[in-house]
């Protein structure tokens, strides 16, 4: 297991940072940081919120996954037992439904992509509206140096839950070492450095970039009507682009708990045994965290599984998936047991999620605190690729807005509706969310402060 | 060696064979002719195939390029020492081909940062002026044409030069004026204030590669003077389907003299052309390519097996399973111009220590060719560890992924996705009696949901049943004796062997590889108005003895090949540079 996070208080930090000699920030270091109360930063503005998702595929073994208690004193069943540590920094739905309508079911599709757009695809290469992280980046990710950050525990780049639209399709990051060279790579502007030079490099791309923006909008008159959609998507990244070599090359505000984590040595072996996806994981959780720390994104993707989890356990025979459909049911247990033991990697690893960010101090409270992170899955008992009562979590108080520690029941309405009142509690002003039977302007009243 | 093509002076008889009968008779005369591994007689040539087949056009597409096609452009342009990285991501598979999803896909804010990461990397080193204490030679000696007066100040005259012949590489036709005017000021503004006249160069080319006119690869139209009021490709963009095609990759200069001539535009200069490309070392590279992609080598990239269950199936060893089959579909298709059909029969392929240990034969070192003894179970291409690795669970084998990859790989057929609603806990009811794949198997059958599209898969892919799920062969599943007869479309055989004769023989073999091969080389799906074309390659193909070069020689001469359809023609303007006036021929 990766401990870099594991001992990253403040107060550690601060000792370092005095002990260091390569860093020379005088104390105290709050003034610089925050404001007098620890609430906002230093000039006033408020702390940043972040939103993110976490993709875990497959579902639940509703015997032993959900809680007999709702509200705020619930006891974790066996399946969960792992969220003991973070069960107060969490809430878990169940209860919620997703609704196809006149929609196919489609395996292990339908599921997530309703929870995740709003909307049921009609056929598996249907992407309807956008994903909800585009739709929150376009709000909250247009500051930071990436807009979001996507990244998948399976190695696998085709593996995501995140797009724009049928033809743009947000891949993931399936190397670890991947991940720490885009966001912690040669580019990477230390926030606490003592001083600040532009990048000359970073200068002489955004005078060049102009000349490739220009050139992108002939070729986007030479074109048909479709692929001038394309062009213009293909634009939009150019803009982006730029935009970041602009922020590049404006002093980064400091972060208190920004410390760009030691390269990697090498990268984690191609596979999807699960000790290799928890090792994965974890080494991308810790560098997520510290990318959201040095305010280098304010969203992300994360999956630890996919929908059609392919995870495997040696000695098994079975990946996760042909396991739910094949494995019966234990008459004496009441569930399948091999498939809850994959299930329970999954929720050791979200434990290991939530926590991770919940160490991270950040003015008087914790970078999960100013977080509001969405949990979701494609089904809820996979062996018959159910939607009804899908389960679903969320983490983090949205900078204040939102409570936690909570078993909140759906009585059957839409799961839309988690994505919505978060997107509410992140400040982004919709009236309203997903489409016909999934269309909802209610947010979870329980969880709202 | 970096921007022109050496034309390789091994023996390539593909190349002679077409360029011999370039006078010669019509397509749908031709005679199979040669043997596999014989002393192949050069087929009857294909000059005519652009009259024999149907009057018709393909559509103009703005493709974005593959990962293996940026990998081999920064290499053919740049050196094979320069380091690309992995930029460009999986593209969504569309129609049977990643080349054909290409045409469809978009991209996003954060492809285009993972874009601009890797061309600052492949820009750095262009220009990195070496180490000698490291031997680390110096890129920029040898790919910067010229030097400055001082290293230390702009120098348009050179600037110049290195953007313009970079450019005209990398964007496939000369770089319109006004942006090389622009790009020169760029590099000079960067030089002056940096200091250094190649952080200017850098920068140009760190634009260049990411500037859409590079990575996506757009038909451009002009007026068909053959045909009124139509349209046809302009001469650069001809050269860039050509290469792309059947290289992989960008045109050569050789290319680009024929299209700036005008050459390529006339029936003469395209065969001479496509002669030329097709007798080429790199026609392998275009060839293995097209396989990868067909075959869905892609799923190869993040395949592993359980370690437990299959010690010797090694990540090593999946990666010479890939390279196995497509050194063998080389050989078998380029090198000795065999019948594709009898990639399915063939006992000859290539061996690596890593595969001998799974194939049970003995080692030698490196890659060395190898012959499966008559006697073997193996023969043909689903007899490799890739096909039957890669179609299976990480630790046990599927008669049901092995069959639906069997029908959708090589017949393009497409198999419905199960139904929801499904319980398969009888398979594993620690009571049941199913024991083998085949017992499993006759279960689904028994529930008639399950049976229409398991009756479709199951039948073939049991016949597969004697090699596990890494490939490994075995002649009994939990101590019960394998049964692998089976059934393909009313062909019946009793084992693997049997399987591969009647999918050699299925009629629909040579016109589904039509397709694909179609697709690829237009770049993008097949549309409603293909029919007559497909049906017209079948039979050019079948005339040439399924000689896989013939039909790509046949499409690439065909009349679709360079008109395109109004319905989606994009137009010229001042932006790019224009393609030579040529007459109309």
């Amino acid at each position: 297991m990766n401990n870099f996070l594991e001992s990253l208080t403040r107060r550690r930090l601060l000792r370092g940072m005095l002990a260091g000699s390569a860093v020379s920030v005088g104390l105290p270091l709050l003034d610089i940081f925050l404001n007098g109360n620890g609430n906002a930063l230093a000039d006033g503005s408020p702390m940043p919120i972040r939103f993110g998702t976490w993709g875990w595929g497959l579902g639940m073994s509703e015997k032993i996954f959900k809680p007999k208690q709702y509200g705020a004193s619930w006891e974790l069943p066996e399946e969960i037992e792992s969220l003991k540590p973070v069960q107060k920094h969490l809430n878990l739905y169940t209860g919620f439904n997703g609704f196809r309508d006149a929609a196919p079911n489609l395996c292990h599709t339908t599921g997530w992509v309703i929870l995740r757009s709003g909307a049921a695809p009609l056929s598996g290469n249907d992407k309807p509206n956008e994903t909800i992280d585009v739709t929150v980046a376009k709000k909250i990710g247009t500051t930071t140096r990436f807009p979001m950050l996507t990244m998948s525990a399976t190695g696998d780049p085709r593996d995501t839950q995140s797009y724009e639209s049928a033809s743009l399709i947000n891949t993931s990051e399936g190397s670890a070492l991947g991940l720490y060279t885009t966001v912690f790579g040669p580019d990477f502007q230390d926030p606490n450095a003592k001083e600040f030079k532009p990048n000359p490099k970073i200068m002489v791309r955004q005078s060049v970039i102009s000349s490739v923006m220009d050139n992108t909008k002939k070729l986007e008159q030479m074109v048909g009507a479709e692929d001038k959609q394309r062009i213009d998507q293909y634009f939009t990244g150019l803009r982006d682009l730029e935009k970041q070599f602009e922020r590049q090359l404006t002093k980064p505000e400091p972060r208190e708990a920004c410390v760009a984590p030691k390269p990697l040595r090498g990268d984690i072996a191609t596979g999807v045994d699960y000790e290799l996806v928890n090792k994965r994981h974890q080494t991308m959780t810790d560098i997520l965290v510290m990318a959201m720390a040095c305010d280098q994104t304010r969203v992300f993707n994360m999956l630890y599984s996919k929908s059609f989890a392919s995870t495997t356990k040696p000695d098994y025979e079975k990946p996760h998936h042909t396991a739910s459909h094949e494995e019966p049911i234990d008459q004496a247990l009441g569930y399948q047991p091999m498939v809850s033991w994959f299930l329970r990697r999954a929720f050791e690893n979200w434990a290991y999620f939530v926590g991770a960010f919940a160490k991270v101090k950040e003015g008087d409270g914790t970078l999960l605190d100013n977080m509001a992170i969405y949990a979701s899955t494609d089904q809820s008992f996979a062996k018959i690729h159910s939607i009804e009562g899908l389960p679903m979590f969320s983490a983090g108080r949205a900078g204040g807005k939102l409570k936690t520690g909570l078993h909140i029941d759906g009585q059957g309405t839409t799961g839309c509706r988690l994505g919505y009142t978060l997107m509410q509690a992140i400040g982004l002003d919709i009236p309203h969310w997903g489409n016909q039977s999934n269309q909802t302007n209610k947010p979870i009243a329980e969880m709202v402060v | 060696m970096r921007l022109f093509d050496r034309v390789s002076h091994r023996s390539n008889i593909a190349g002679r064979s077409i360029l011999a009968g370039i006078a010669g008779s019509a397509v749908l005369a031709l005679a199979a002719c040669s043997q596999p591994g014989g002393d192949a007689k050069p087929s009857a040539p294909a000059a005519a195939a652009e009259t024999a087949l149907p009057d018709s056009t393909s559509a103009a597409r703005v493709r974005l390029m593959t990962a293996s096609q940026y990998a081999n452009v920064i290499a053919d342009v740049f050196g094979a020492d320069i380091k690309p990285g992995k930029p460009l991501g999986p593209l969504t598979r569309t129609d049977g081909l990643v080349a054909s999803g290409a045409s469809k896909v978009g991209v996003t804010s954060s492809d285009m940062m993972k874009l601009q990461r890797a061309a600052s990397a492949v820009a750095t080193q262009v220009v990195d002026n070496g180490n000698l204490a490291q031997e680390i030679p110096s890129h920029r000696d040898s790919l910067v044409p010229c030097k400055p007066k001082d290293p230390a100040a702009s120098d348009d005259a050179c600037a110049t030069k290195f953007i313009a012949q970079t450019g005209r590489l990398l964007y496939r036709r000369p770089l319109a004026d006004d942006l090389l005017s622009a790009y020169v000021a760029k590099a000079k503004k960067a030089a002056d204030d940096n200091k250094d006249f190649y952080a200017g160069l850098t920068g140009v080319l760190e634009g260049m590669l990411v500037d859409p006119n590079v990575l996506m690869i757009t038909d451009i139209a002009e007026a068909d003077p053959k045909h009124a009021g139509q349209k046809r490709l302009d001469a650069y963009s001809v050269a860039s389907r050509l290469s792309f095609f059947l290289w992989n990759t960008v045109p050569d200069d050789t290319l680009l003299k024929m299209a700036q001539s005008g050459e390529l535009l006339t029936p003469k200069g395209r065969a001479k052309a496509v002669d030329m490309m097709l007798a080429s070392p790199k026609l392998e590279n275009g060839v293995r390519a097209f396989f990868d992609d067909m075959f869905a080598f892609d799923d190869f990239d993040n395949l592993s097996k359980d370690g437990a269950v299959y010690p010797i199936v090694t990540g090593a060893a999946l990666k010479d399973a890939r390279e196995q089959t497509l050194r063998t579909v080389a050989d078998h298709l380029v090198t000795r111009r065999g019948d594709y059909r009898d990639l399915f029969t063939t006992k000859h392929t290539f061996m690596s220590p890593a595969l001998a240990a799974i194939y049970q034969v003995p080692t030698r070192p490196g890659w060395t060719p190898y012959d499966f003894p008559e006697t073997s179970p193996r023969q043909g291409i689903l007899t490799h560890i890739s096909f039957l690795a890669v179609h299976s669970h990480p630790a046990r084998s599927s008669a049901t992924l092995r069959g639906k990859a069997l029908r959708e790989l090589f017949l393009c057929q497409k198999v419905p996705a199960p139904p929801a609603n499904v319980d398969f806990s009888a398979l594993e009811d620690p009571t049941s009696p199913f024991r083998t794949a085949r017992d499993r198997v006759n279960f689904h059958l028994q529930n008639p949901v399950c049976a229409g599209c398991h009756k479709i898969t199951d039948p073939m892919g049991l016949a597969l049943e004697n090699f596990d799920g890494g490939g490994q062969y075995r002649d009994n599943e939990k101590g019960v004796a394998i049964d692998a007869s089976g059934n393909l479309d009313g062909a019946s055989f009793k084992d693997v062997t049997g399987l591969s004769k009647a999918l050699r023989d299925h009629s629909q073999v040579p016109r589904c590889l039509v397709r694909r091969v179609y697709s690829y080389g237009t770049g993008g799906p097949l549309t409603n108005d293909s029919n007559d074309q497909i049906d017209a390659l079948t039979k050019v193909f079948a005339s040439s003895g399924y000689r896989v070069p013939d039909l790509m020689r046949a499409i690439a001469l065909s009349d679709a090949f360079i008109r395109v359809s109004d319905a989606e023609v994009p137009k010229a303007t001042a932006s790019a540079a224009a393609s030579p006036a040529v007459a109309a021929h």
